[in-house]
């Protein structure tokens, strides 16, 4: 129900906030509910905070799950 | 269900009811503003026809007169990529143009409120003034009014003009068949997400730039294309979606669009992304929607990547046989789904 | 757009449907709720239902905070409005909801209502500040999502001293929902969830265990993108096929089973359960919804002003709350395209663009005819 898009930090600025950018577009957006960010991570963004990380491992490999579709037997490969 | 008027079904309420922004987005409240109130009391031929000029009578065998207006109340009234002033020159240029005529002169209305600085009304006219020679197109006549301070937004401009249409020429949205195809002449969303990004208010910095262009040049290059041509128009407020579905209802044909093929730049998605917008019904203000027999679709698409101002143009879909007269897309995962007429304004979401 | 596209593309989307073309047993019908509006929103927005088997059946959850949120809950934003003349702010969603005497903020605004479309709860707060002769009121809507962007926003305002600022609290919670959905008398075939994504990585996967355990009902948490949503439906076939119930995680690269404890500690600190709670469609549930607590009662607009909450019945022939519930489909409702419409929502479910009903009426209605 919520509308929050992956955006990566750019910029850590003072008063808890960061830059973000989302293909070229740059956003101001707050730290508060999140710790440990660092620039080069990417987050999750929903009205103007970072609700958390995003995992670039867990994302892969979810995209990797997706790759091997279409081999026969590939309802053997899912997610836990 | 299907008929865009069982949208307002409710009458307009003339005794207690209000303006509200809806009725300025382009969409059905407004739609039904103009029905209802302007052309039900205007009422004659006219207004009648629908489009985006009125075609008047034939002017002595030179072809016959066509006549848009536009008003321009944007805001910020500077933006990447122009300011009020080219946007009225360029908005009215390509409402004439769209008609299939050649847009001959323009005339402009100021009201301007009182302690709006000086320095950028002269930086507005000056743009203005640019816009009108790079086009061709001289603004011959005008007025202007000022008002108490908090009675208007800096300025407010309403431009006129008027141009001629060669007899054969005249085009109009009535006139799309089953089997035409649909072209886009660039990318959508660009103007309305500069503006948006200007709006201090959403905190954004983007590199998105306003389209607001004349047309006129790469209409005449279409037309000189050898391309037969059916509908000419250019997807203002209300985005894609509104254009093609004012024509579908015009012309009594449905459409089936190709999500893939509809080209955006990366920026605009990004914006749009973050507010909840959806591009194809974000304002464009220098992109052409043309509608043409199949067969012609290639020669007029390369024609249009001739010109600078089209060099991302695109086939994005096809008219089809529908007596209900909806736009539909195969989305980018094959699925289907309407593209309606907009609801209200489109405000960002957090949903 | 990176995070973005991948999880759009047409060929795995194809693929995953020939996948689950093949998954399903013939012989038997799957039932599943997504929850979340975000959710129903991508399913019409994409079309995915094409891309489906006709046995895979998808019921519209209630998880569209504005489709839930009771007529008397925006009265209460618009006679802050016109009456006690605040500067009301809200999110966009809540502009066009309907409420009584033919008013919604919108067109309270048409009548002069200081009413002002924030992006952000912060914005409200700036705002405060900036009119410190005007009273900010910020009508505060949302699932746990959306519910720790006004946490903080009260707990700056109180840091910074403001005498000026309140919210009207008005934040849901998602696991009672459910339960009201799964205890309900009236019994929808459901053989299991999609579970939210973004309300998720706040809370975790944990609070769904319940579902999956008790009332054995397997639960999937998807990411909002398209694939997400499909690869959950594919994991929740599986389990219902396999004969399990079980909370699995489909959006792993948000979420894990503890969610996001910062968060909740900041919810926490200024935020306390509400006895009961009225919800558009679902009636009066216990412990569903969050109220502000008494430490910070100078924030809260409901004791700052008088605006007592008065329960406003629905439209006689509104089905908001039977859709809702899943129980019917826009179609069925006698008002759906013909009076109610998003240019006149007669119920709550038209307006926001993640309602069934204005999910259906703006993308699926060609599939009626």
């Amino acid at each position: 129900m919520c509308l929050a898009i992956p955006a990566q930090v750019i910029e850590l600025r003072e008063g808890d906030k960061a830059l973000v950018e989302l293909s070229g577009v740059k956003k101001e957006i707050s730290l508060a509910l999140v710790d440990h960010v660092a620039v080069g991570d990417y987050v999750i963004v929903h009205v103007g905070y970072a609700l958390n990380k995003l995992d670039p491992e867990e994302a892969a490999k979810t995209l990797q799950l997706f790759a091997e579709l279409g081999a026969a037997g590939d309802s053997d490969n899912l997610l836990h | 269900m299907s008929d865009h008027r069982q949208g307002y079904i409710r009458p307009l309420d003339l005794k207690n009811g209000r303006v509200e922004m809806a009725h300025g987005a382009g969409g059905r409240a407004m739609a039904q503003l103009i029905e209802a109130l302007f052309i039900k009391h205007l009422a004659n031929d006219y207004l009648a026809q629908g489009d985006d000029g009125a075609l008047l009578e034939s002017l002595t065998g030179q072809g016959r007169l066509v006549m848009a207006t536009d008003c321009h109340v944007v805001s910020p009234l500077f933006f990447p990529g122009g300011d009020i002033g080219s946007l009225s020159v360029h908005g009215t240029i390509n409402d004439v143009a769209v008609m299939g005529a050649k847009p001959l002169y323009l005339a402009a209305g100021f009201i301007l409120e009182e302690g709006f600085p000086l320095g950028d009304l002269a930086r507005i006219v000056e743009s203005m003034a640019q816009a009108a020679k790079n086009a061709g197109v001289p603004m011959v006549t005008g007025d202007t009014k000022v008002v108490e301070r908090g009675k208007g937004d800096g300025v407010f401009i309403t431009t006129t003009g008027v141009g001629i249409v060669a007899p054969g020429d005249e085009l109009s949205g009535r006139n799309a068949q089953a089997g035409d195809a649909i072209l886009l002449s660039g990318t959508l969303g660009d103007h309305g997400m500069a503006i948006m990004a200007e709006r201090e208010s959403l905190g954004f910095e983007s590199p998105i730039i306003s389209d607001s262009a004349a047309l006129h040049g790469l209409i005449a290059v279409m037309r000189d294309s050898g391309a037969r041509l059916h509908v000419l128009r250019d997807p203002t407020r209300g985005g894609l979606a509104t254009t093609l579905n004012e024509i579908a209802r015009q012309s009594g044909v449905g459409m089936l669009l190709q999500e893939s093929a509809i080209p955006v730049k990366p920026a605009v998605a990004a914006a749009c992304e973050f507010l909840g917008f959806d591009p194809l019904y974000v304002a464009n203000e220098g992109k052409l929607l043309a509608i043409c027999p199949a067969a012609d679709a290639p020669l007029l698409l390369a024609a249009m990547r001739a010109h600078p101002l089209g060099t991302d143009a695109a086939i994005i879909g096809e008219v089809q046989a529908d007596p209900h007269a909806f736009v539909q897309m195969r989305t980018c995962l094959g699925g289907r789904r309407m593209v309606d007429w907009l609801s209200g304004e489109q405000l960002p979401r957090i949903c | 757009m990176k995070y973005i596209s991948e999880f759009r593309d047409g060929d795995v989307a194809q693929r995953l449907s020939e996948a689950i073309h093949r998954e399903t047993r013939p012989e038997r019908a799957y039932h599943f709720m997504e929850f979340c509006g975000g959710h129903t929103h991508a399913i019409s927005r994409y079309g995915l239902t094409d891309l489906l088997p006709s046995n895979v059946k998808m019921i519209h959850g209630p998880g569209c905070p504005v489709c839930v949120l009771p007529i008397g809950r925006v009265d209460q934003a618009i006679r802050l409005a016109l009456e006690e003349e605040v500067i009301l702010c809200t999110y966009g969603d809540c502009l066009r909801v309907p409420a009584s005497n033919g008013l919604s903020l919108m067109k309270a605004k048409a009548q002069g209502g200081d009413i002002r479309m924030v992006y952000s709860s912060t914005d409200a707060v700036t705002l405060a500040q900036k009119n410190p002769d005007k009273h900010v009121v910020f009508f505060a809507i949302g699932f746990e999502t959306t519910t720790p962007p006004t946490a903080v926003a009260l707990k700056q305002a109180a840091m910074l001293g403001l005498k000026n600022f309140s919210v009207l609290c008005c934040h849901v919670l998602t696991p009672p929902a459910m339960t009201a959905i799964l205890d309900a008398p009236e019994k929808i075939a459901i053989d299991g969830f999609v579970g939210p994504a973004h309300v998720s990585t706040i809370i975790g996967s944990r609070p769904y265990e319940i579902f999956a355990d008790q009332y054995g009902k397997p639960v999937v948490i998807a990411g909002f993108e398209p694939l997400d949503v499909m690869q959950a439906i594919r994991m929740l076939i599986h389990q219902v096929n396999e004969g399990r119930s079980e909370v699995e995680n489909e959006f792993t690269r948000a979420v894990d089973r503890d969610g996001n404890r910062k968060a909740q500690g900041i919810v926490a600190e200024v935020l306390e359960l509400r006895d009961e709670f009225e919800w558009r469609g679902l009636g009066t549930l216990a412990h569903s919804a969050l109220k502000i607590r008494d430490e910070f009662a100078e924030f809260d607009a409901e004791k700052r002003f008088d605006i007592a909450y008065v329960a406003v019945a629905d439209h006689k022939a509104c089905e908001c709350g039977t859709i809702l519930r899943g129980l019917k489909q826009p179609q069925e409702c006698k008002l759906f395209g013909t009076v109610c419409t998003p240019e006149n929502p007669i119920g709550s479910c038209m307006v926001s663009s993640e309602g069934a009903c204005a999910a259906h009426f703006t993308y699926g209605r060609l599939k009626d005819v």
